[in-house]
């Protein structure tokens, strides 16, 4: 697919209205890499003008910093920053709320002020503005799905609402797991878990969030978290071994929907 | 006589009002230990958060059964607290109920307030007792308060139920007495004399003032401070998103004038302790959370880590900070200065693999009731862990070098980061 980097838009002298952070997980990770490219095939049927940084982007530096390397962090969010500002980015959506955690909340305090948007709330504007139109039998109505709360979404920026309005407004049925919202289980892959072995334990912190997912009953899980794409499917995989679950990112489920 | 009394309940209160100025001062020269951190802005949202979570106790509506129980046994502790006046005035001047002749009818109708809310406490203490050591929920029996922590818990459910009774009982042996509830404990008392009575009823109004007394001296030393520190620490609690760590300005600083040294200051800083290994490195806030901490448990019940088995426990960093910096106080008031005791937070008090089992969810501040955060020291710790001591798994050291030369957690290579542009 055609994807244009801000450095083509800058040559032609123009600036796009959004920039998608595509994040280290959806451009290396073969999964995540589905999901980026849903929400692209999205971005560009609902006809906005957006741009990636290509070659150009690297790690937000979240999980050093939740691992406790403030100095790795503060590099990459350096050279990002110089980056940003460089190209006099406004706007920003990513589809991994770490990238839009670090990158809303964590770079304004080194000099990188943007208007940062998670792709779940950019989704739940387009549909509301009419942009997303969807087809109509679309394949997802009347399933039932169970929304997974991602931590950095959910606790640590209070975005409940828009991934659930979004599946809503496909006609779907949304189920809700015994924890859910504020009380959301984490998946177990922040705080950098996703790049070592789990500590010794009982059980494993996804298959604890797969059995809560698998006992709602619903046809599908969705998630709005590389991450916790990966944690969930792993964990229902190890644990659900004739009924096969799907875990979908919202953006995959609005993709093959849409007109 | 009664001038003895007299003098000896005056000396008994100024003395247990003075220690117990005392030891607050002590909890409030140890929580200054920590470093410091302004927390003084936007005064408007603070106080609606001690109205909210501190007055109002709204996270403890997330269950809300819980919740009023919880409240009754706080409002009678308030305003039976308000007979507490009437009670050393007595004491003091030697009078009997000083405040009925002020408050004429209205005095029977405050007592009888005070009366059923007393009885409320006794039930809500018996529920809360029995949830505790009958019905034995998971986050009470945890291993977190072997020991010491659960016989405070208990203590002070008992001294409660122990202090409302006396209360009822004394006002039941006052012979010209008719209030609503202790009216019914009257026919127990049918077969005293008068003489009987009196003592019962001054016996029974000396254990209680002495109770109270002594319970006011125990907060100090128990979890139960949080009646108290629970209002400060609405008030202080963190206003930023819960997703935003606090930003080290030493090391920005130093990234940025390696990139432009033109910006260096002649006069460079000394470099400072990265993260914290002890409570010294911690902030004023972190220490006032651990002297918040009411040991319930709600943050290691809803923490992943804990619930699937792993070592950390939220709550029990909260009381192993507390347990540390009561050391280092008793450590500086021994030398009038703190000299090192070869022990420190980290290792000696939290492990190393308690630390790595977080997974930064947030769940433990969310549902803090007193607007504590165990992971801003868990954070700290892990900064001390990988800055300082350069502890960390090989994984993280494989991400941490990835990161720096790929650009990415994961060994790829950058050149294909939009390599999915081009895939079908």
């Amino acid at each position: 697919m055609k994807v244009s980097t801000m450095a083509e838009f800058m040559a032609k002298g123009e600036q796009p209205e959004v920039l998608f952070w595509v994040g280290c997980a959806g451009s290396f990770d073969q999964r995540a890499q589905k999901i980026t490219k849903a929400f692209a095939t999205i971005l560009d049927k609902a006809g906005v003008r957006y741009a990636i940084l290509g070659k150009e982007e690297a790690c937000t530096g979240d999980p050093a910093r939740r691992a406790g390397n403030e100095f790795m962090f503060q590099m990459m969010a350096y050279q990002n920053i110089q980056i940003l500002n460089g190209y006099e980015i406004k706007k920003i959506v990513t589809t991994c709320p770490h990238c839009f955690n670090t990158l809303k909340n964590e770079y304004p305090a080194l000099g990188g002020n943007y208007d940062v948007i998670h792709h779940t709330s950019f989704l739940q504007e387009l549909i509301e503005q009419g942009k997303i139109k969807f087809t109509d039998s679309n394949e997802w109505k009347g399933k039932s799905i169970t929304y997974h709360d991602s931590c950095y979404l959910g606790r640590a920026n209070e975005i409940y609402e828009a991934p659930r309005k979004v599946l809503e407004s496909l006609d779907m049925e949304l189920r809700e797991m015994k924890r859910c919202k504020s009380k959301g289980l984490c998946c177990g892959a922040g705080g950098a878990q996703m790049f070592k072995e789990e500590e010794k334990g009982d059980k494993r912190i996804n298959t604890e969030r797969a059995d809560e997912a698998i006992e709602t009953k619903a046809d599908f899980v969705a998630s709005a978290c590389p991450f916790c794409n990966t944690m969930m499917t792993d964990g229902i995989k190890n644990r659900d071994e004739e009924v096969k679950t799907e875990v979908l990112d919202i953006a995959e489920i609005i993709a093959k929907a849409i007109q | 006589m009664a001038l003895i009394a007299e003098l000896l309940f005056g000396l008994i209160t100024v003395a247990a009002f003075f220690l117990f100025g005392k030891n607050l001062f002590a909890i409030r020269r140890n929580i200054l230990i920590g470093k410091e951190i302004n927390l003084s802005d936007q005064p408007s949202r603070r106080w609606k958060n001690v109205l909210l979570l501190a007055l109002g106790q709204k996270k403890m509506f997330r269950n809300p059964l819980v919740a009023v129980l919880h409240i009754i046994v706080y409002v009678g502790f308030i305003i039976i607290n308000i007979e507490l006046l009437e009670i050393i005035v007595d004491g003091i001047l030697g009078t009997h109920r000083a405040f009925a002749s002020y408050l004429g009818s209205c005095y029977n109708f405050v007592i009888n307030s005070f009366e059923i809310l007393a009885a409320l406490v006794f039930i809500a203490c018996v529920i809360f007792f029995s949830r505790r050591n009958i019905i034995r929920l998971k986050r009470f029996i945890s291993k977190d308060l072997n020991g010491w922590p659960r016989s405070d818990a208990n203590a002070i459910l008992i001294t409660e139920i122990v202090l409302m009774s006396l209360f009822l009982i004394m006002n039941a042996a006052d012979p010209a007495s008719d209030f609503v509830i202790s009216s019914h404990i009257k026919p127990l008392l049918k077969s005293f004399s008068e003489a009987q009575l009196n003592i019962i009823e001054q016996t029974a109004w000396w254990i209680h003032i002495l109770g109270i007394y002594a319970f006011m001296n125990y907060l100090p030393y128990s979890k139960h401070l949080h009646i108290i520190l629970a209002f400060p620490n609405a008030y202080f609690a963190s206003l930023l998103p819960k997703g935003e760590m606090h930003n080290m300005v030493s090391i920005q600083n130093e990234v940025l004038y390696a990139m432009q040294p033109e910006l260096a200051p002649t006069d460079a800083a000394a470099p400072e302790k990265f993260g914290a290994r002890d409570v010294m490195d911690l902030s004023w806030k972190n220490l006032m959370d651990a002297y918040s901490c009411t040991e319930c448990g709600r943050c290691s019940t809803a923490c992943p880590a804990n619930s699937t088995g792993k070592l950390l426990s939220p709550r029990k960093i909260m009381m192993s900070t507390r347990d540390r910096l009561e050391e280092v106080g008793k450590n500086f008031n021994k030398h009038k200065q703190f000299v090192e005791d070869g022990k420190s937070l980290l290792h000696d008090y939290i492990s190393v693999e308690e630390l790595r089992a977080c997974t930064t969810c947030n769940a433990c501040v969310e549902e803090c009731p007193v607007s504590i955060s165990p992971l801003d020291i868990i954070i700290e710790l892990r900064r001390s862990l990988i800055m300082e001591e350069s502890n960390a798994p090989s994984e993280w050291n494989g991400m941490f070098s990835n990161i720096e030369n790929n650009f990415a957690p994961w060994k790829f290579s950058p050149d294909d980061r939009d390599a999915w542009t081009t895939q079908s």
